[in-house]
């Protein structure tokens, strides 16, 4: 009787979940602060749109690509809208597993978006994600310590002066150190900025015929360059920090300098967050006079896979969550600082926007430095700057990022690293099928 | 003299048992106090008394929706036992009380089955539960549970009945009992320490499933370890707010775990105990 | 007649149980092994096929193999040791007479509820981060430099967040076994002059043998799949020093998606755990037949 009614419960709870009235779409994103506040106002959404309820699954990035890579690939269709990046835009478009977006409606303005990054989430000319955020990345540093430490940041670096700078600037009797870069393996975490920083050292991950070329002095340059520097001025832990880690510490007044995502301008100058709120100036990433800064390009971006039942709400919730409107909405409610930086060229001739956020001119000027079709001084025969868009560089980019990490953590030597790095991606290309 | 010593012995044992005690339980004490500091607080260093702001747990619960999943979880959690039992209560009780050579090696057999790693068999369960309309549904991950915990839960059981003195029910059976009086008049209420037990490991090993609860659902059925998939780590400072997540998740399972220890401890044994 | 009616009635009960731990295994051992021959990547499909046993031939001179297989059998053995010596010590001290006994056995068993992801959160930002965590205060408050535990000490930072969550099972199944010796046969050999350390090698530890046998097979199993703790805390590395074979075959199949040598690295997976069990069951088996 008991198990009965118990069975019972357990079917009509289950049944309860397909009762929803209006039609719910589902959506999947990522645990960033530009993507919480987004949840917080969708009131706004529904208001206007009360026949389409939300549905949201937050989660931190890499269970969040895991879940929607795995889903999208087995056409699970559990989510109507995802939130994926530059990295994954050209390759699902390309195997048609993306709705193209041409129904955003009259007012949005599609010329709008930044054509750097409009030009990474389209293939052939149609758009296939609308970006949320983008962002370049650049040197935050602390305009105090440079000061005490009798120099001047250029708005243009070298990476010698970064070395000279951090060496000065690193006190860690008191906490505080030159530089925090990421260390923290993953082809989005560590590789992304390696990456990034490889191509002003004149580094390619591949030659024309996707030969790799960590066995090539300029990856030899890179990676000493930066493990030596991380070693005299960096901090404890490096190799576990990543984007958030480093965030934490820089807004404690642990870091000199910081070479990260142009997002985190807004968390590091906001004083609720921040102990270093009102100290903190901003320079392009550093270049090595090769003709290329070490900055990257990225866009969070919404985009609406090819299994889904429910293509015209969703898509009408991407026209919300990344129209001009939303921009203001935000900034009704929590000042323009707020605002998703990156996507809009209308955001930036803001005047108010520019007010609000010092880093404005800063984070277009990288924007609009990082190009993904020739990412390096030498030509290549992929695109993306922090990245290789293509599919096996997910599983490569992490394992070298890996190796890269040990070198960092003193576990390996630089030398070692990249020759493992080396054979690792020899490898993952014959397998691929790109070395004949 | 006898008894001084034994007051200085018991003294010292207790010192030394709370101290390790202590240390063992520090993690999670330390998880609860974090969770009700401010996010500045919480890592100004080391510092056991937090000025007490629920602002965490207000922001965590504003931002997930705690109740949701919490019920995701109870309802899983349970209803995977209950299916475990109502299953595996008749194959012990089998084997206990009709041992065949083979016995033990089904019971090890049994055990093997969890040896698979999950992850080698996402895709093709992936693509069964697609398949048949079982993605983010709770039936299927229920299902799901109660076969992963199935071996524990069959051999639990049948530690336990192994325990029932045998002639018991030959003596039932000499009154002329039927089997199902057997069962119901006999048998139900000896075992019914080790069910109990059992359900309880069971709920806990549920509860805390954090691989296929997290890969199958996406918000229908997702339980806490979906929740705090999303607080691991956010951009800015989460240690607050993490440990306010954590404790949530954790808080349901732990209560439940002191109030019933006496019976949970007892079934822990595997029949280790003779 | 009667035995006859009794077996198949025994059979007709265990049917439910056995059919369907056998379909569980089966169908997803089938399809594994399926997919273990054929090149199955989902980002990249264009290539899939029957492909032989390159599959396992790749996995295996992946240079992370090697590590992995010594990388799991060095967290099962160390946890299992820790666990297991820790948890006798600890339940022969909660075996004394205790004030507040009660209360120390709830602290002591509580890490065993706290789910997996959130104990490795709780240890790595909490506990082991090199400037947040609570070692660190520590390291400063003595003058010493904080130790960074996950870049260079990953696989004993693992082990040691492991081996917290399981010490509480193994010392509740002994503490268990050991308040059941009886009390007689303890003062017996108290009166005979056994000193503590005689007492506790000819009759404490093989009372507990039994329930030593359990803890050990339970763990084993658990332990061969230990991976959300690594994902959390060290992702593997740094390098592959906290690589082990549960990890690999996850970063194949949900980092590379290459489904085949997921499945491929799934079947060693499966034949490690046999080896291991195998040597683990006979010891347990004889044990248990007692």
């Amino acid at each position: 009787m008991k198990l009965r009614t118990l069975t019972l419960g357990l079917l009509s709870a289950s049944a309860l979940a397909f009762a929803a009235h209006a039609e719910s779409i589902t959506i999947a994103t990522v645990n960033n602060g530009d993507m919480v506040r987004m949840q917080k106002l969708t009131d706004d959404f529904t208001k206007a749109n009360p026949d389409i309820q939300l549905n949201w699954v937050t989660l931190e990035e890499n269970v969040l690509r895991e879940r929607v890579t795995t889903d999208i690939a087995t056409k699970g269709g559990q989510y109507d809208v995802m939130t994926i990046g530059t990295y994954e835009v050209p390759i699902w478009a390309k195997q048609s597993w993306l709705l193209p977006l041409d129904k955003l409606g009259d007012d949005y303005d599609v010329k709008d978006i930044i054509p750097a990054i409009a030009g990474g989430l389209s293939v052939d000319g149609k758009l296939y994600a609308a970006p949320f955020y983008g962002e370049s990345s650049f040197v935050m540093y602390r305009k105090d310590l440079m000061e005490k430490a009798g120099l001047k940041m250029p708005d243009a670096p070298t990476w010698e002066f970064i070395k000279q700078a951090a060496d000065k600037m690193t006190d860690r009797a008191n906490g505080v150190n030159g530089v925090c870069l990421r260390g923290k393996a993953g082809w989005g975490e560590n590789m992304a900025f390696l990456t990034a920083m490889s191509n002003s050292f004149g580094a390619r991950w591949f030659d024309e015929n996707w030969k790799p070329q960590f066995d090539q002095p300029e990856w030899k340059n890179t990676l000493q360059f930066y493990v030596d520097l991380m070693k005299a001025d960096g901090p404890e832990g490096a190799s576990s920090n990543g984007f958030n880690e480093n965030l934490a510490l820089f807004q404690q007044g642990k870091c000199g300098m910081w070479i990260d995502a142009t997002v985190a301008a807004s968390f590091v100058s906001d004083p609720k967050a921040s102990q270093v709120a009102d100290k903190v100036g901003y320079a392009l990433a550093p270049d090595n006079g090769l003709g290329k800064r070490g900055n990257w390009l990225w866009a969070w971006s919404l985009a609406i896979p090819a299994g889904t039942q429910k293509a015209d709400a969703a898509e009408k919730f991407v026209s919300w969550a990344t129209s001009k409107h939303y921009a203001e909405l935000v900034a009704s409610k929590e000042g323009w600082a707020n605002v998703p930086p990156g996507t809009r060229s209308s955001l930036y001739a803001n005047p108010e926007y520019q007010k609000a956020a010092p880093f404005a001119k800063m984070t277009l000027d990288s924007i609009n430095a990082a190009d993904p079709t020739h990412p390096t001084v030498k030509p290549v025969p992929y695109v993306g700057v922090q990245f290789v868009a293509i599919p096996e560089f997910q599983g490569l980019g992490t394992t070298v990022g890996q190796l890269f990490s040990a070198a960092l953590a003193g576990q390996s030597s630089v030398d070692d690293a990249l020759k493992q790095a080396q054979d690792a991606a020899t490898a993952a290309m014959t397998e691929g099928g790109y070395i004949k | 003299m006898a008894r001084a010593v034994t007051t200085q012995h018991k003294t010292i044992a207790t010192a030394a048992a709370w101290v390790v005690a202590l240390l063992i339980f520090f993690p999670i004490l330390y998880t609860i106090i974090t969770s009700f500091k401010s996010e500045q607080e919480a890592i100004q260093g080391f510092n056991l008394i937090p000025s007490g702001t629920f602002e965490s747990y207000s922001e965590v619960q504003q931002q997930s929706g705690y109740f949701k999943f919490f019920f995701n979880s109870v309802l899983l959690s349970v209803g995977s036992t209950i299916l475990a039992l109502i299953v595996a209560i008749p194959a012990a009780w089998s084997m206990a009380f009709s041992p065949t050579k083979r016995t033990k090696d089904i019971l090890m057999w049994m055990l093997s089955t969890k040896m698979m790693p999950a992850v080698a068999v996402l895709f093709p369960i992936y693509l069964i539960f697609r398949d048949s309309g079982l993605l983010d549904s709770r039936i299927g991950l229920t299902v799901m549970l109660m076969l992963i915990n199935l071996p524990i839960v069959v051999w639990m059981l049948y530690t336990y009945f192994r325990e029932i003195p045998g002639e018991i029910l030959e003596a039932a059976r000499m009154d002329g009992a039927s089997l199902w009086n057997e069962i119901i008049y006999v048998l139900t209420p000896m075992a019914v320490p080790g069910i109990a037990s059992t359900m309880l490991l069971n709920i806990i090993l549920a509860w805390n499933e954090a691989f296929w609860t997290i890969r199958l659902t996406t918000t229908n059925a997702a339980p806490l370890t979906a929740f705090i998939s999303s607080f691991s780590s956010p951009q800015g400072l989460f240690w607050a707010k993490l440990s306010a997540a954590s404790t949530l998740a954790i808080a349901p399972i732990l209560i439940m775990g002191w109030f019933s220890q006496k019976q949970l401890v007892r079934g822990l044994t595997f029949g280790a105990v003779k | 007649m009667a035995t006859q009616q009794t077996r198949s009635l025994a059979r007709f009960m265990m049917a439910p149980s056995v059919i369907l731990l056998f379909v569980w295994m089966i169908v997803p051992l089938l399809f594994t092994l399926w997919f273990s021959f054929q090149q199955y990547n989902p980002l990249n499909p264009m290539r899939d096929g029957f492909v032989g046993f390159s599959n396992y031939a790749l996995f295996y001179s992946n240079p992370a193999f090697l590590y992995s297989i010594l990388n799991t059998l060095i967290i099962v053995v160390s946890v299992l040791v820790i666990t297991v010596v820790g948890g006798i010590l600890l339940a022969m001290l909660l075996d004394q007479p205790i004030w507040g006994q009660g209360i120390v056995r709830i602290l002591v068993i509580s890490p065993f509820f706290v789910m997996p992801p959130v104990a490795a959160l709780v240890w790595k930002n909490m506990i082991m981060h090199p400037q947040y965590g609570v070692f660190a205060d520590i390291a400063r408050f003595f003058g010493a430099q904080p130790i960074d535990w996950f870049g260079q000490h990953p696989l004993t930072a693992v082990i040691l967040i492991v081996a917290w969550q399981w010490l509480p099972f193994a010392t509740l199944i002994l503490l268990t076994s050991l308040q059941s010796l009886d009390g007689e046969q303890k003062e017996a050999a108290e009166m005979d002059g056994a000193g503590f350390l005689s007492r506790f090698w000819y009759l404490t530890l093989p009372h507990m043998s039994r329930a030593i046998t359990v803890v050990i097979l339970i763990q084993t199993i658990f332990l061969l799949s230990i991976y959300a703790e690594i994902l959390v805390t060290t992702n593997g590395g740094p390098g592959y020093a906290s690589t082990n074979l549960p990890f690999l075959v996850y970063q194949k199949a949900l980092l590379e998606f290459k489904i085949g040598q997921a499945s491929a690295g799934g079947v060693i997976a499966v034949i490690l755990a046999n080896i291991v069990a195998f040597f683990a069951m006979r010891a347990v088996g004889k044990n248990l037949d007692k």
